[in-house]
């Protein structure tokens, strides 16, 4: 069990040692200033990460505000609402979400999902709540909206099994014994998800860092263009779509070497994010009192 | 007065219901429209040549039974590698994990999992291909396999993090040693869990594109040898909807719905082993 | 880190061997085998996605007649290309773009530019209610992409389409935003044509666009797309694109003053005008060539190979492969819309051709080539 353990802890070292080592041209160059950089020009072997961090840290997080909710609300359903034999092809029908390949979803998105937000969606978002910045701009259907949102759909199997998972071991004892009390099903839901808090979590964890390597259908549709914009419907870049779009073209070495430390930066930057989560999930934990779930 | 707060109590649960329900519909309708656009644009070009020949030339038909086979070689290859570090290195991680050496692993299995699979495929062409001096069918897999070892580590850890520690306690407290615990009784009562972190892993690598464009790279032939390059139907689609011609995009969306047919088979038959076993 | 890599690979292999899956077929690690068990001689290529059409007709017409020779052609892009021939992993790599002499350095031996044949990028473009093909001058085209003509009825575009009534739009030029092959010859011959250009965007595979103007789109089939989906759009693609999928295409105004098409013969035109300025090496850009029908965005694309090749058995297969591809191969150029190379180019690759050796010896000789 150990080697197995200790295989992932190898994989990495070997990976970060790579991507260090690959990426040494521009840690050179650049030093610390690449990663506050906001411009990318690589005919004038000008590279500056900013507006990609931007873009892969806002994309994710558009699609952690709508899957989140939608997750949490499939999973309740699932396991606190729906009769077992409505439940089980319901939560079979989701997971296969999952099994939809990226590039298939950005197909879809590129066809369907950018028609629907410019000739609707952006529309309306325009027309009541154009006054925010958020909002404003042109309206193309391609960008950091339409690659949020397309994420948002890819992340919510994931967070929903999890959820599930998790609302499921809640032993059945608690829900009887709130329901005894006179709780609604509401209220007893409500109890289950203190109970269920910390491994909550964990599964929203597990999407945002899928949201975060997200690269073939988010490339299709974000529009790729390195800007740090406050309007979601402009087009936006993320650090692994750059790669996928780059990466076999590249043969000047210091291009190679910024784009291997984007692929550096994105290891930070799930660090960071995973740094930030654990010490959300202690400190939920910590406010449940006894009330974890293990 | 009581009977007013009952009543919006009430109210309140019903209404949540309905937004939960509503949740579950939408995800379902969403599967639905991408599916049957799937199906809309690929079926006419789907027919028994499609499916066991090799590509041809634009224009001259052809198929992708080649690209089938590479896929379920590089898929069973890189689940004989991932399957068994990555359920190893969960349990691990939820039997003996809780020290500083636990807590690592677990933060980076959580930070590989975040890892675009691009970078993997970066890694392996670095890694194998080049020593290697060749793009083959094991790079393919090993690739896969990384990306595979840290969800499947995750999700059997949190599996077997759910089973009620009584039952542990109980069987120690019986005399069985630790291992046997965790063979006998733990992993049993995880065992669904630990299948459906594994079918979801194997649905994620089977539609994985980026990490084998470096490392299988695709062929004109079928091949069944491992340290050859190996064709996919991920890169295959890739190719085909990538190019200029019309007909190539159409087998592009026809090579997809097997893809996704094929994925949703898998998911069935697993769906069906695991409830037949509880 | 080859050691590093060896450790890695040896872990991964022995537990390969426990799971009871040794891989079977030629030694691993090993050379390549020349030949597999049943005597096929087989060929890996890799590199630029716009030859791939033409390429894997090739290699599919050469095997009807060679059954024993197999190659393989993958497309992952012309950098990828030029990787893996430095690399050393592949036989032969192909790019649209010739390789950059600091690349060259980097390979172990000296590499060959076969061209094999000719493309052009065009112009395309959606204009609800113009049927007929638009004339456009290359400062025209510099200026809708430096962003100093925004709008489709601007008089500098009026003056060459006098009878076609634009409309009263803003133009959205599209750009391609990954590092591309397509974006070097179109860069290259706005940069060649426009002064300006030049200053503000210069020529290269993936240059710096002016903010605010256009918008990006990845690959052929991208920009492609994003011009199909948009109104009011222009943009530019590999001449494939436009054809197979009968988009609109603009007339361009070439050196001789004359607005032409991108047709095959005015392609190969473009070739036949430059062939005095084609160096020793055939690494050469053919955007603006002289000529009374030249299409001005014509590139080659090429086909990298080692001079000396390290297994004659494969090294004569691939020179026989390449020979014919040039001769009898150009014969289905025009059905996949590229344009063969002219005579004259194509005595220049039989003498380069003939210069690929192994072991010191010449792979095809003169005497034995004259006899077929």
């Amino acid at each position: 069990m150990l080697i197995f353990a200790t295989t992932i802890l190898l994989t990495v070292v070997a990976m970060i040692f790579m991507m260090v080592w690959n990426s040494m041209p521009t840690i050179k160059q650049f030093g610390i200033g690449f990663l506050f950089g906001r411009d990318w020009q690589p005919a004038s072997d000008i590279y500056g990460a900013l507006p990609f961090i931007y873009g892969t840290i806002v994309s994710s997080l558009i699609a952690l505000i709508i899957a989140v909710p939608l997750s949490l609300g499939i999973a309740i359903f699932l396991v606190e609402q729906a009769p077992k034999k409505v439940a089980t092809p319901i939560a079979f029908l989701v997971e296969l979400l999952a099994a939809i390949p990226s590039v298939v979803y950005g197909l879809w998105g590129i066809f369907v999902l950018a028609p629907f937000i410019r000739n609707y969606l952006g529309v309306f978002l325009q027309d009541y709540f154009g006054w925010l910045p958020l909002f404003q701009g042109r309206l193309t259907g391609i960008g950091m909206l339409t690659g949020g949102m397309i994420m948002a759909l890819m992340v919510t199997p994931i967070i929903t099994a999890v959820v599930r998972d998790v609302l499921e071991v809640v032993p059945t004892q608690q829900r009887e014994a709130a329901l005894a009390l006179g709780a609604t099903k509401w209220e007893t839901t409500k109890i289950v998800l203190g109970n269920a808090a910390s491994g909550i979590a964990g599964a929203v964890v597990l999407g945002l860092g899928r949201a975060l390597g997200e690269t073939m259908a988010v490339t299709m549709v974000i529009g790729n263009s390195p800007q740090i914009s406050a309007s979601l419907f402009e087009p936006a870049y993320t650090i692994a779509s750059v790669l996928a779009a780059n990466f076999a073209e590249a043969t000047d070495s210091l291009y190679l070497s910024a784009l291997i430390e984007m692929g550096l930066v994105l290891f930070l930057v799930t660090f960071v994010v995973n740094g930030f989560a654990k010490l959300l999930v202690a400190r939920v934990a910590k406010g449940t009192g006894t009330a974890k779930v293990t | 007065m009581s009977e007013a707060i009952h009543n919006r109590r009430k109210f309140v649960s019903s209404i949540m219901t309905t937004v939960t329900a509503a949740c579950a519909i939408f995800a379902i309708a969403v599967l639905i429209l991408i599916l049957s656009y799937i199906a809309y644009r690929g079926i006419a070009a789907i027919n028994w040549e499609f499916i066991v020949s090799t590509p041809k030339p634009v224009g001259e038909g052809g198929g992708i039974g080649n690209a089938i086979a590479g896929s379920a070689m590089m898929t069973l290859l890189a689940s004989l590698i991932g399957l068994p570090i990555g359920i190893g290195a969960g349990v691990y991680l939820a039997e003996f994990g809780d020290k500083w050496y636990g807590n690592t692993i677990r933060f980076l299995s959580d930070t590989l999992i975040g890892v675009p699979s691009i970078i993997v495929g970066i890694f392996i062409y670095t890694l194998i291909v080049l020593p290697m001096q060749r793009q083959s069918g094991l790079a393919g897999a090993i690739a896969l396999a990384i990306i595979m070892i840290p969800i499947v580590a995750r999700t059997t850890e949190e599996m077997i993090r759910l089973v009620p520690k009584s039952m542990r306690e109980g069987a120690l407290a019986l005399g069985a040693p630790q291992w046997r615990v965790t063979w006998d009784i733990v992993m049993p009562a995880a065992a669904s869990g630990i299948a459906t972190g594994a079918m979801l892993s194997i649905a994620r690598i089977s539609g994985e594109t980026a990490p084998l464009l470096f490392t299988a790279l695709n062929s004109r032939f079928y091949n069944w040898y491992y340290d050859k390059p190996m064709s996919s139907l991920t890169v295959q689609i890739y190719n085909f909807a990538t190019g200029p011609f019309e007909v190539e995009h159409q087998m592009a969306w026809a090579a997809t719905l097997i893809l996704v047919g094929l994925i949703l088979v898998i998911n069935i038959i697993v769906r069906i082993f695991t409830r037949k076993k509880f | 880190m080859r050691t590093f890599a060896k450790i890695f690979l040896a872990t991964i292999l022995t537990l390969n061997l426990i799971l009871g899956l040794a891989c079977s077929g030629d030694p691993i690690g090993g050379g390549d085998g020349t030949t597999d068990s049943s005597g096929n001689i087989s060929l890996q290529g890799a590199g630029a996605s716009f030859p791939k059409p033409i390429y894997e007709k090739w290699v599919n017409e050469y095997q009807k007649i060679n059954p024993k020779i197999r190659i393989d052609y993958q497309s992952k892009g012309s950098g990828g290309g030029q990787k893996d021939i430095i690399a050393e992993i592949v036989n032969f790599g192909a790019s649209d773009d010739p390789m950059k002499d600091e690349d060259m350095e980097k390979a172990k031996g000296e590499i060959l530019h076969i061209p094999t044949v000719l493309g052009a990028v065009v112009m395309t473009y959606n204009l609800e209610g113009v049927d007929k093909p638009l004339n456009l001058t290359p400062e025209v085209i510099a200026a809708i992409y430096l962003g100093d003509i925004k709008k489709w009825n601007d008089p500098k575009i009026a003056a060459d389409n006098g009878d076609v009534k634009l409309p009263d739009a803003e133009i959205l030029p599209i750009y391609r935003n990954d590092s591309s092959g397509t974006t070097a010859v179109f860069t290259d011959y706005l940069a060649k044509t426009v002064p300006a250009f030049k200053e503000k965007i210069g020529a290269s595979k993936q240059p710096n666009w002016v903010k605010g103007v256009g918008a990006g789109a990845p690959r052929n089939d991208g920009v492609m797309g994003q011009v199909k989906q948009t109104p009011n759009t222009i943009g530019y693609v590999e001449i494939a694109f436009a054809k197979a999928n009968k988009l609109p295409t603009a007339l361009i105004k070439n050196k001789a003053g004359n607005f032409v098409d991108a047709t095959i013969d005015n392609v190969s035109a473009a070739a036949a005008g430059s062939i005095k300025d084609m160096p020793e090496d055939m690494r050469v850009k053919i955007t603006n060539a002289e000529g009374d029908n030249t299409y001005p965005i014509s590139s080659y694309t090429y086909i990298l190979v080692y001079k000396q090749q390290k297994d004659a058995v494969k090294g004569k297969a691939l020179v026989d492969f390449l020979w014919w591809a040039v001769h009898d191969g150009s014969q289905y150029a025009k059905a996949l819309h590229y344009a063969p190379l002219p005579k004259e180019v194509v005595e220049k690759v039989e003498a380069k051709i003939y210069s690929i050796t192994a072991d010191g010896k010449p792979l095809r000789e003169k005497a034995k080539a004259a006899g077929e």
